[in-house]
């Protein structure tokens, strides 16, 4: 297919809706401060190696500042008549859609990714989950945790930089919701949305201490989580540090949630709806640049329309626009940091290395930045390691099966367990496979759907706890029927 | 894939011969529509919806809006419809904006079956092609005679394109073959003595088949039976075209192209006003088919107010200010 | 001799696993003495090996349990409770023997266990409306929330509460689907073995419930560190294994509940239940 008729002109979101400082100190106790021992890093927008701001890098010191301060703020906050504190968040809620163009310019500038999904995807559900929490607040009794249920006190966060606000809304929203107060760590790479939500804190009158933010590497992620005086843990990241936050809570009182990496399986039947599936699968692997951890990153697809299902994908991914995440037509932007490029790279030269064949359009890229092209494995067994490793970017691998039953199988044939999807137009056989999948999520006839009111998170090595509706409040409450909370 | 050829050249024939397996009888017919594909209405509306998002801009944007004004059927379908209004509508379309001549013509002008000969003689050599809408428009309750006799007076008084309705009340039925040898014959109405033919639209008034499912088994029965274009609408219902059926049809032609090798148009029409909306067509076009349908061979617009929505935005692009109803012309 | 001094048939205590009654793979016992330290029994010295083939027979019956009925299953535990209570004098008497406990204390503690097979048994086709949810999401789709069980659990039961507190910890576990593999009371396992012979005339599928006695420590850490095991209950842990066990169960990130305080005749709600069940959320586009 060609598109030389109707070429698209650029299409630049302005970025001077954004007025980003040259540094930002840390949010500890209501006040921005320099991190005790003045040491810094650099934050660099993924697609122009651009300096953004230079942020201070909390140190051992620093978060125990933030834990002491988010201690004090506790007693208060948490005495609050719960419609107080619905209140502050409701007020969250509205001052990021007042101010959601620019957060979502900021969001693509220090992450990479296009702004047609900061704008239509992040912020509305950062927006959308304060506003769900703030509606629990004052209702908890009613949530199934017991008649009182109470927060747990101290919450510790660290999240990831593939959905920075919006992990950090998934974080905040609930633990206030339910009475805690919390010290968040934006990931080193993304740290810049956290720091506004700080100035937003500040606008809507939130107390001071209630909400810490404390920029900074996996060092000060590790002192959070390890930190005595918090009482729960939320992390949103990799598998790896997932387990070495397990082990490092392992013997205290600290409740915990994970959620972790992924291996979803994009299953195809012949009788899907195939336009409609192609959009599934090009969604399910390349929105966000792939770095999702609910990514579809195996397709699975029935042998008979295999090869008519390749096609329409191969075609459908030649129309993906790479490039300025700030230009309103972007489908696919930056990778978010040269690490990761790094790791993609490395798995998609082992796919090739493996026999498995490699395809992607031909796109340019600019010269600057991070980037890495849609790209599509076939002849990919589960023995390969793209399908069995997580990517955590836009490479998708190829498998096919014969029967159901054959789907199911190497559907489950992973570690892992967020998410899968499904495509047939038979409703049983969706029901039949919904009840087969291992998987926290999924998602029939459709992929990666957010929702505050629902539930997320996974099986096995995915992690534990679901943040999201009803259920992710359970996180954030020592309500009285755990066992493990008597 | 086959190499592609137009539906209304004279290799096609051949090609839908290939195709003649599925249309031997009602129960083959059926069998075959039945086994398309399904569409998910939430998933194609939100694919819609996100190519509806794409910013054009500038230089796209004014490329875009001469890309609209060429392939609009400039239409006039009303009962208070006389000569005099139809020649005013053939001087519009034909010169859009008299204050400028860069402006393209339209592709053509679509009038009922007694204004064909009035809207010949107002276009003469223009380049701007006469279509008639046929067969009992826009209800299409009529027996099968009068429809034939409806299109083959079109023809006769000059007509290039015909717009047919289909059957709804067969197609939703499931009568499909009846729809399918019907199409065919009035395909063959559109002949003239000299052999050459009126290019046929298919009209399904696809808010009246009010499935996904239904407009795409329609897409493929007009096709296989001969159609040239596939149109989505009277304008005379309360739903007309609406960016996710485009989009589906485009996916139809899309496909037929893949599995007969035979080239298909396109043509939403009834409610498309805006330059907005035009642009939003003509992205889904370009990201469902490309270049090859670009063109106003491929791919129209019914619509009427629609043009001077377009001449609105092209003042704006060529002189930076907005512009007013006052300087466009009503007709 | 007298009619009344009839020398007794002494029982040979055997583990339960995959609905079979083995002996040790170690071939080894230990003696279980009662509180006064008079010899009960000899118990089986469970290994590592004994823990591995129970965890691949808890994993073979998972499939099986997990996909029954809400109701059969209920129809099941509510058939162990039924067992237990004609075999209620047994488990008394060992009960007291193990425990120290006077007759009375035994009986309530059999009659409180008898009960909560029941009572949960009961909840098998309703936690699901108090842990599920239908989400009201902002778009056309239908979304469904829905508790699945975790998977396969070892349960390390209650060292002191050698009988109402084994059956606290395994009816929650299996009630919703999921397979165990429980190590008894070290010190009183012998209702924990007996529980065995009742579960293997219950209709409860073999694999489903495994029993394991010997060192708690010895048998846990295997367990614990196996990759095929999806959560693990450290209530029959002191704080120094619990540690090392839940450090253990990082490494295929196990659901882990911790050892804590817990008067094992008070109700003890849902935690239990829910502690071992996975939430599914599944959505579908709503459309013609």
């Amino acid at each position: 297919m060609k598109n030389t008729v109707f070429e698209y002109a650029p299409a630049p979101e302005s970025r001077a809706i954004v007025d980003i400082a040259p540094s930002y100190g840390l949010f500890i106790d209501g006040e921005f401060a320099d991190a005790s021992d003045g040491k810094v890093f650099k934050t660099v927008s993924p697609s122009s190696e651009e300096v953004l701001s230079e942020v201070a890098q909390a140190s051992t010191e620093d978060v125990d500042r933030a834990v002491r301060a988010a201690r004090r703020a506790f007693e208060a906050w948490s005495a609050l008549p719960g419609s107080e504190r619905a209140k502050y968040l409701f007020r969250i809620a509205r001052i990021i859609q007042e101010r959601s163009r620019e957060l979502a310019v900021l969001e693509s500038l220090d992450n990479g990714k296009p702004i047609r999904e900061s704008r239509d995807a992040d912020l509305p559900l950062v927006a959308a989950h304060f506003f769900y929490y703030a509606g629990w607040a004052d209702k908890l009794p009613y949530a199934g945790f017991g008649s009182n249920p109470r927060p747990l006190g101290v919450a510790g966060q660290v999240i990831p930089w593939n959905f920075p606000l919006l992990m950090l809304a998934w974080k905040i929203a609930p633990a206030l919701a339910a009475g805690n107060t919390v010290v968040l760590k934006p990931a080193e790479t993304t740290p810049l949305s956290a720091l506004f939500f700080a100035d937003i804190c500040r606008q809507a009158g939130l107390p001071k201490g209630v909400v810490n933010i404390i920029t900074g590497d996996g060092s000060t992620g590790a002192a959070l989580v390890g930190h005595e005086g918090i009482d729960k843990v939320a992390f949103t990241g990799s598998t790896e540090v997932g387990k070495a936050i397990a082990r490092t809570v392992a013997g205290t009182d600290k409740k915990v949630t994970l959620e972790l990496g992924g291996k979803a399986a994009n299953i195809v039947f012949d009788d899907a709806p195939i336009d409609q599936a192609v959009e599934g699968i090009v969604n399910g692997i390349f929105f966000n640049q792939g770095h999702v951890c609910c990514a579809g990153s195996r397709l699975l697809v029935q042998e008979s329309v295999a090869d008519e299902v390749l096609e329409s994908l191969k075609r459908r991914m030649s129309t993906l626009r790479v490039g300025d995440p700030l230009d309103k037509n972007t489908d696919i932007g930056a990778i978010n940091s040269a690490e990761q490029l790094a790791r993609i790279r490395e798995l998609a030269d082992a796919g090739e290395a493996e026999g498995a064949e490699r395809w992607a359009p031909s796109c340019e890229l600019p010269d600057s930045g991070f980037w890495f092209r849609p790209t599509v494995f076939t002849g990919v067994t589960q023995a390969h390691r793209i399908a069995r490793e997580e990517v955590f970017g836009p490479v998708l691998s190829v498998l096919t099966f014969r029967t159901p039953a054959e789907a199911v199988e190497k559907a489950n044939n992973t570690p892992y367990g967020l998410s899968a999807g499904i495509w047939t137009e038979k409703g049983s056989r969706i029901l039949w496979m919904a009840d087969q999948l291992r998987a926290g999520i999924v998602w029939a006839n459709t992929f990666n759907k957010f929702d505050p009111a629902s539930p997320f998170g996974g099986y096995k090595e995915s992690g534990y706890g679901r943040e999201g509706g009803r259920h992710g409040l359970e996180a954030y409450l020592a309500s009285n029927p755990k066992a493990s909370e008597k | 894939m086959p190499t592609t050829v137009p539906a209304f050249g004279n290799e096609a024939a051949d090609r839908l011969a290939s195709m003649a397996d599925v249309t031997a009888s009602d129960a083959a017919l059926r069998r075959f529509l039945h086994g398309l594909p399904g569409v998910d209405a939430v998933g194609l509306q939100a694919r819609a919806a996100t190519l509806g998002t794409r910013s054009i801009k500038t230089t796209a944007k004014a490329n875009a809006i001469d890309l609209a004004i060429s392939m609009i059927d400039l239409t006039t379908l009303e009962g208070a419809d006389t000569p005099g209004k139809v020649r005013a509508l053939c001087a519009k379309g034909v010169n859009p904006d008299p204050t400028d001549r860069s402006v393209p013509k339209v592709a053509a002008i679509c009038v009922y079956p007694d204004m064909v000969a009035t809207a010949k003689e107002a276009l003469g050599d223009s380049g701007v092609n006469v279509a008639s809408v046929a067969t009992a428009f826009p209800a299409g309750r009529a027996a099968l005679p009068v429809k034939l006799a409806d299109t083959r007076d079109a023809v006769e008084a000059g007509a290039d394109e015909i717009d047919m309705v289909i059957d709804r009340g067969a197609f939703l039925c499931g009568r499909y073959l009846e729809v399918f040898e019907e199409i065919k014959a009035v395909k063959e109405a559109c002949r003239r003595a000299d052999g050459t033919a009126a290019h046929l639209k298919v009209i399904f008034e696809t808010g009246e088949l009010q499935t996904y499912d239904n407009v795409r088994r329609a897409s493929w029965l007009a096709m296989l039976a001969g159609g040239d274009f596939i149109k989505t609408s009277t304008g005379k219902v309360a739903v007309n075209a609406t960016p996710p059926v485009t989009l589906l049809m485009l996916e139809a032609v899309r496909d037929f192209r893949d599995a007969v090798g035979v080239q298909v148009g396109v043509k939403p029409a009834g409610g498309i006003r805006t330059t907005k909306d035009a642009i939003k067509y003509l992205v889904m076009v370009n990201e469902t088919l490309g270049d090859e349908w670009l063109t106003a061979d491929w791919f129209r617009f019914g619509a009427s107010s629609l043009l001077n929505d377009l001449l609105m935005q092209r003042h704006k692009l060529s002189t930076g200010r907005y512009s007013g109803p006052d300087y466009v012309t009503v007709d | 001799m007298t009619a009344n001094d009839r020398l007794s048939v002494f029982k040979t205590y055997k583990l339960f696993v995959g609905g079979k009654f083995p002996r040790s793979e170690s071939g080894r016992v230990y003696e279980v003495t009662d509180a006064k330290g008079t010899w009960l029994a000899n118990a089986p010295l469970s290994s590592r090996k004994d823990a591995r083939d129970a965890v691949v027979a808890a994993r073979k019956a998972f499939a099986g349990w997990s996909a029954a009925t809400a109701y059969n299953r209920g129809q099941i535990l509510y058939r162990i409770a039924e067992m237990l209570e004609g075999r209620r004098d047994q488990f008394v008497t060992e009960v007291a023997a193990g425990e120290g406990l006077s007759k009375a204390k035994a009986t309530a503690q059999v009659d409180a266990a008898v009960d909560r097979w029941v009572w949960y048994a009961g909840w098998s086709d309703k936690v699901a409306q108090i842990a599920g949810s239908a989400n009201p999401v902002a778009g056309p789709f239908f979304n469904l929330s829905t508790p699945e069980p975790t998977g396969v659990v070892t349960v390390l039961a209650p060292q002191e509460s050698s009988f109402l507190g084994l059956v606290s910890v395994i009816a929650p576990a299996i009630v919703t689907g999921n397979t165990v593999v429980v190590v008894a009371s070290e010190k009183s396992p012998l209702p924990a073995l007996s529980l065995g012979e009742v579960l293997a005339t219950s209709d409860l599928p073999g694999g489903v419930v495994n029993v394991l006695s010997g060192r708690t420590a010895e048998i846990a850490a295997p367990l614990a560190a196996h990759q095929d095991v999806n959560a693990i209950d450290l209530t029959g842990a002191g704080a120094d294994l619990a540690k090392d066990l839940e450090t253990a169960a990082a490494d295929n990130l196990k659901r882990v509940v911790r050892p804590s305080v817990t008067d094992w005749l008070a109700d003890p709600g849902t935690g239990r239940m829910l502690s071992f069940l996975e939430t599914k959320t599944v959505w579908h586009p709503i459309g013609v």
